[in-house]
Formats: C-alpha cells, sequence, structure tokens
C-alpha cells in the first residue's frame, strides 16, 4: 500500500505541482525554504484544502481527485502534528489524546485506556492530568505526537514539529521522535525547512522550490550531490553548473574550474568550504584552480571561520583562525582563492 | 507634612477631567437618587405584596426563556456569520444588529403585524394552529428575545472570529465532525463570550419595555413585567414603583458583579 499523490494546486499567484509517493514504514521529508509549498502539501494531504488537479490515493481508495472525489479531513485516517501543536487548552493531556479515539467512535473507558497508554509510550504518564498550558514545549510535542498516533493512522503527517523548541530540547525530542517514527509502520511525511530534521530523521528526502520538486533521493544522496544553489546552501556546499570538456569545466555563470576525472557535457561541479585555501599572492605549485576574489563577508563559526568571498565564480572558503590572523582578513580585501583539482566532486546535471 | 504626589508628565487636563466628572455624576447620581428615596421600612412588605412578587416572577421568567431562545437560535446564527461560508455575510451581519439600534416599540410594532392575529405569519398559526402570540406570556418571551438576541449573536461572534479555527482543523484530522469540533473545542474555548453575552442578552431581556408593551400589552400576571409594572405604579404608587426600580437595579448589578469576575474579564 503506497501513498500515491500528484499534488496540483493553484491559489492566487501560487501554484503547487508536487508528485510524491510514500511507502509503508518509510518517513520522507518535504524540505524547502518558506513558501516552497510544503504547508500546502500537507494541507492537501491532510484534506484541509483541496486539490485543483492531480490526485491522493492510498492503497486502492482515492482521497482527492478533483472534480469528482473529496474525502473529507474527519473521513481519512491520518493523523497530523501541527507545528504549534494546537492542543485542546481546555482539556487534559490524557483527553486530548483519547480525543481522536472518541471522535472515531471509540467508547469513553477504552478510549481513556488507550491514550494512557499512549501516554506511557512517549513517557508522559504523570502528567496525564495536566493542562497544555502546564506543560513544557517538549512535553507538548510528545502529547501532540501521542495524539496524532493514537488512532493508529496510515498516515502521519508532520508539519515542523521541531520549529517551536529550544535548541537544547530539540536535540532530546528529535531523537525521541526519531525513535518513535522508526516503530511506526504507517506513511510519514515530515515538513520542514532544517536539513538536520531532515537527514536525521528521513529515509527519503524530497526538496522543494517555488511550488515544484527539485531534487529527491537518500540523504546521503542529496548531501553529496545537491542539485540546487538551495540544496548546497543547506548541506554547505560550494555548487556550480558547468559544461565540462575533458578535465575543464566552462561555469555557466562564468569562470572555469579544473576537475580530476575527465568527463563531458552539463556538469554539476560541487566542494566543500573546507577545501578552498587562500593566499594574497597567486599560489604556485600542484595543478589546482586558482582564481581572484574579494572579501564580501566574514562570520565566525565554533572552530572556523567561514569567509564569503565574491569573485568569478563567487565561493565559500572556511579557514582556520589562524589564518584569518596571518591575512588579516577584511571585507574588500583582494585575494586568490585556490581548490585542487581533487578536492571536486563532479556529477551529470 | 502634606504629602503631594509626584506627577512625571504635568497635571490632568481639566478640559478632559471637567467633563469626566460630571458624566460619572450623570450616571450615578439618579441611581443614588432612586436609593435614597427608597421606602426602606415598608420595602420587604412591599416587595412580598402581590403585583410586585408577581412582576418580579414573571420577569425573571420571561426573561430566562428569552434568552433560552436566544441561545438556542443565536450561537448557531453567530457560528454562521463567523464560520459559515455565506455569500453576502456582511450585509447579514448588518441586518443582525439592526434591533441594537431599533426602538424596541419600532420592533414591537413589527412583530405585531408578523405574528398578531392578521399578521403576515401570524394568520396561518392562528388558523392551523389556533395559536396566538400577541397579548399573551409567550409573546412577552418573543418580544424580549426578539430585542436582546443580537446583544449574544455580537458577543459570541466576535468570541468565535477571535478563536483560532486552526483548532477545529486539528479536531477535523481527529477524525471530528464539524458539529462534534463545534460541541467539544470550539464551543468550550468560546465559553467566557457565550457566557459574556449571556449575561447582556438577560439583562437586556429583564428590562425590554417598548416591545413587551406594544406586542404583549400589559395583563398583570401574564404580561405585565417589572418595567411594564414601574411605568403603571407610577401614576399610582409612587412608592411601589420606586420599589420595584431598585429591585431591578439590585437584581441587574448583582447579575453583573456575580458574573464580572468569574467571565467578564475587563481590561484590567
Amino acid at each position: 500500500m503506497t501513498l500515491q499523490a500528484d499534488l496540483r494546486v493553484a491559489r492566487g499567484g501560487f501554484r503547487l505541482g508536487a508528485e510524491l509517493a510514500v511507502q509503508p514504514g518509510e518517513v520522507v521529508a518535504l524540505l524547502g525554504p518558506n513558501g516552497a509549498g510544503k504547508t500546502t502539501a500537507l494541507r492537501a494531504l491532510a484534506g484541509l484544502l483541496p486539490l485543483t488537479g492531480g490526485h491522493i490515493r492510498l492503497g486502492g481508495r482515492t482521497w482527492d481527485a478533483p472534480p469528482d472525489v473529496l474525502v473529507p479531513a474527519e473521513r481519512r485516517p491520518i493523523g497530523v502534528v501541527f507545528q504549534d501543536y494546537l492542543l485542546f487548552a481546555h482539556l487534559s493531556a490524557l483527553e486530548n489524546v483519547a480525543f481522536g479515539l472518541r471522535a472515531r467512535g471509540a467508547g469513553r473507558a477504552t478510549a481513556r485506556a488507550e491514550a494512557a497508554r499512549w501516554l506511557d509510550r512517549v513517557g508522559l504518564a504523570a502528567h496525564a492530568k495536566a493542562k497544555p498550558r502546564t506543560l513544557s514545549g517538549g512535553q507538548a510535542q510528545r502529547v501532540a505526537l501521542a495524539r496524532a498516533l493514537a488512532t493508529s493512522p496510515e498516515l502521519l503527517l508532520l508539519d515542523e514539529p521541531l520549529a517551536a523548541l529550544d535548541a537544547a530540547t530539540r536535540l532530546h525530542v528529535r531523537a525521541e521522535l526519531g525513535h518513535h517514527l522508526r516503530d511506526y509502520p504507517g506513511h510519514t511525511l515530515l515538513v520542514t525547512h532544517d536539513p538536520l530534521d531532515a537527514m536525521v530523521l528521513a529515509d527519503r528526502l524530497v526538496v522543494l522550490e517555488h511550488g515544484e520538486v527539485v531534487q529527491e533521493g537518500t540523504p546521503t544522496e542529496v548531501a553529496r550531490r545537491p542539485r540546487t544553489s538551495y540544496v548546497a546552501d543547506l548541506v554547505g556546499l560550494n555548487l556550480y553548473r558547468g559544461t565540462a570538456h575533458g578535465t575543464t569545466v566552462s561555469l555557466d555563470d562564468g569562470g572555469t574550474l579544473t576537475i580530476a576525472t575527465p568527463a563531458s557535457g552539463p556538469v554539476h561541479v560541487v566542494f566543500p568550504p573546507t577545501a578552498v585555501s587562500l593566499h594574497p599572492e597567486h599560489p604556485t605549485g600542484s595543478p589546482r584552480n586558482a582564481w581572484r576574489v574579494t572579501v564580501a563577508g566574514i562570520e565566525r563559526h565554533a572552530h572556523t571561520t567561514r569567509v564569503r568571498l565574491d569573485g568569478v565564480p563567487p565561493v565559500l572558503a572556511d579557514i582556520t583562525t589562524a589564518t584569518v590572523a596571518d591575512l588579516r582578513l577584511q571585507p574588500g580585501d583582494e585575494l586568490w582563492a585556490a581548490v585542487k583539482a581533487t578536492e571536486t566532486h563532479v556529477y551529470p546535471s | 507634612m502634606t504629602s503631594t504626589r509626584r506627577r512625571a508628565r504635568g497635571r490632568l487636563p481639566v478640559v478632559l477631567v471637567l467633563p469626566a466628572v460630571v458624566g460619572l455624576a450623570f450616571l450615578l447620581v439618579p441611581l443614588v437618587g432612586l436609593l435614597v428615596r427608597a421606602p426602606w421600612d415598608t420595602l420587604p412588605e412591599q416587595l412580598f405584596s402581590s403585583s410586585v412578587g408577581e412582576a418580579l416572577r414573571l420577569s425573571l421568567v420571561c426573561a430566562s426563556l428569552a434568552t433560552v431562545v436566544c441561545l438556542v437560535l443565536g450561537v448557531p446564527l453567530a457560528w454562521l456569520l463567523a464560520r459559515g461560508d455565506v455569500p453576502g455575510r456582511g450585509v447579514l451581519r448588518a441586518l443582525v444588529t439592526v434591533p441594537l439600534v431599533l426602538p424596541p416599540v419600532v420592533g414591537g410594532v413589527a412583530l405585531l403585524f408578523v405574528l398578531g392575529r392578521r399578521g403576515l405569519v401570524g394568520q396561518y398559526l392562528d388558523a392551523w394552529f389556533g395559536i396566538s402570540l400577541p397579548f399573551t406570556t409567550a409573546g412577552v418571551v418573543l418580544a424580549e428575545a426578539f430585542v436582546a438576541m443580537p446583544f449574544l449573536v455580537i458577543s459570541v461572534e466576535g468570541a468565535l472570529r477571535a478563536a483560532d479555527p486552526r483548532y477545529e482543523e486539528a479536531a477535523a484530522t481527529l477524525g471530528a465532525s464539524r458539529w462534534l469540533a463545534f460541541r467539544r473545542v470550539t464551543l468550550p474555548s468560546i465559553l467566557p463570550g457565550v457566557v459574556a453575552g449571556t449575561v447582556l442578552c438577560w439583562a437586556r431581556a429583564l428590562g425590554e419595555f417598548g416591545a413587551t408593551i406594544t406586542f404583549a400589552g400589559n395583563f398583570p400576571g401574564e404580561t405585565t413585567t417589572m418595567p411594564l409594572a414601574v411605568y403603571l405604579a407610577l401614576e399610582t404608587d409612587p412608592d411601589a414603583a420606586i420599589v420595584l426600580s431598585v429591585v431591578l437595579l439590585l437584581v441587574s448589578v448583582g447579575v453583573l458583579a456575580a458574573l464580572r469576575d468569574r467571565w467578564i474579564s475587563g481590561p484590567s
């Protein structure tokens, strides 16, 4: 039973056109910048927003196929964890978790027993009687997850489930969420703009930009071979598109790079910022790429300094603090950037 | 030593303070006067006299019934205005508030011409069911409900529009129909607004005069509510009028005070 979705929504000036397939037990992360259409896709799958084209099917059943079929949200076997959880404030944690079971026809006692079991599974048995406003962010997130899973849905939808948490809680809750998602036998779609959440929690990433799928694959594939500058940015790589002739690549936006393995035709060239070295003079020595750049920005991270450099092509470089001191880097300084051909990774675009 | 409170922003401007004090006096002096003039020594006696007691009981019963009618019809109407995807919602909302600004007498006349024995609807009620509403206790309830319902609708609609509709969506994803979501999620979250609207509605119904006397007339024990009794007594027995007025005043203030802390938490 696969979830097959061809999500087409046209609303105002925005168009979403994304095909998704999720296998049972699989966690797919829908990753993209704000305004890419992630939430629209999630709402369409949940039945809170009707499609204007395409279809949503799970197993043999059609949930949405305009203009004939539209199963409303309350009749879809789904569970949703909303970004700010939307726990019902006047109900206790237990009643929140029992709500879906009651709404789907379970008796009061059965629903409460099942809800108590779920609260126990997420480690909140002691907070069964607590009202949502007395719970911490991490606890509220776990109640929301228990509420979504208690009805044994076939499709679990998570909308930025970790976005409302502070950094320290987030690490812990992320690990826990991963644990529950691995145990969950249904289909999971996780919407996030955080690449770390996506990489850690998902089996497969689908990257959405401007309402379209621009890349999909396992986290490793996406991280190694980004296809758009958004993805390259997310995974922290320098990415260039160009045309290869042997070991020379003419970049689409100007400049050339020398690569180690001969290739031909349209390619992507990536290398990490740590592969870039900076020199006050033209570097000499082994075969390498070297070009003039201007310092556009300097950001200090924990152990390295990231330097944004304008040039043909522009490039990000991670250098040690010692090098920063040596070169006395200032925005506007002119330097030479160098990258060894063997540090580049090339794949067809 | 006279302690002078130091003001960081200078004195309060007289042009504002003076009218404010006059306004306050204008609102409070008549009420104080009423209390001063009240025949406190004969009050209990008056209160338990049959005519006052009857009017009071009738008033409480009719205002409460009218409030129930308003709740049953008004809450769904407020929901429709706030959430329903009906065309011309703005116009509907404006129409609902008409009884708010309409002179109650006009409301009474309108009711009479629609529900009267020869009225638009009334003639069929009379012919088919033998029901005649004008000049009956049921007529009092109708007249009060007509005048008081906008207070409830506006209050509940305001609460509904302030409530986050995404909670209803969350309920839907959990399998709740719209009715269940309304009952178990939306209604509890707007309860303070509903209670505030109910109190306003009840108070307005209790004080209703114009529409009641026009549509239901003035029959002691059947349609003579407190405000009507006050008006009548003023001609014949001013002391009784004052007693009735004091009772109405105390009931209103009492209800307001009792509910204020719990439900109607204004900005403090």
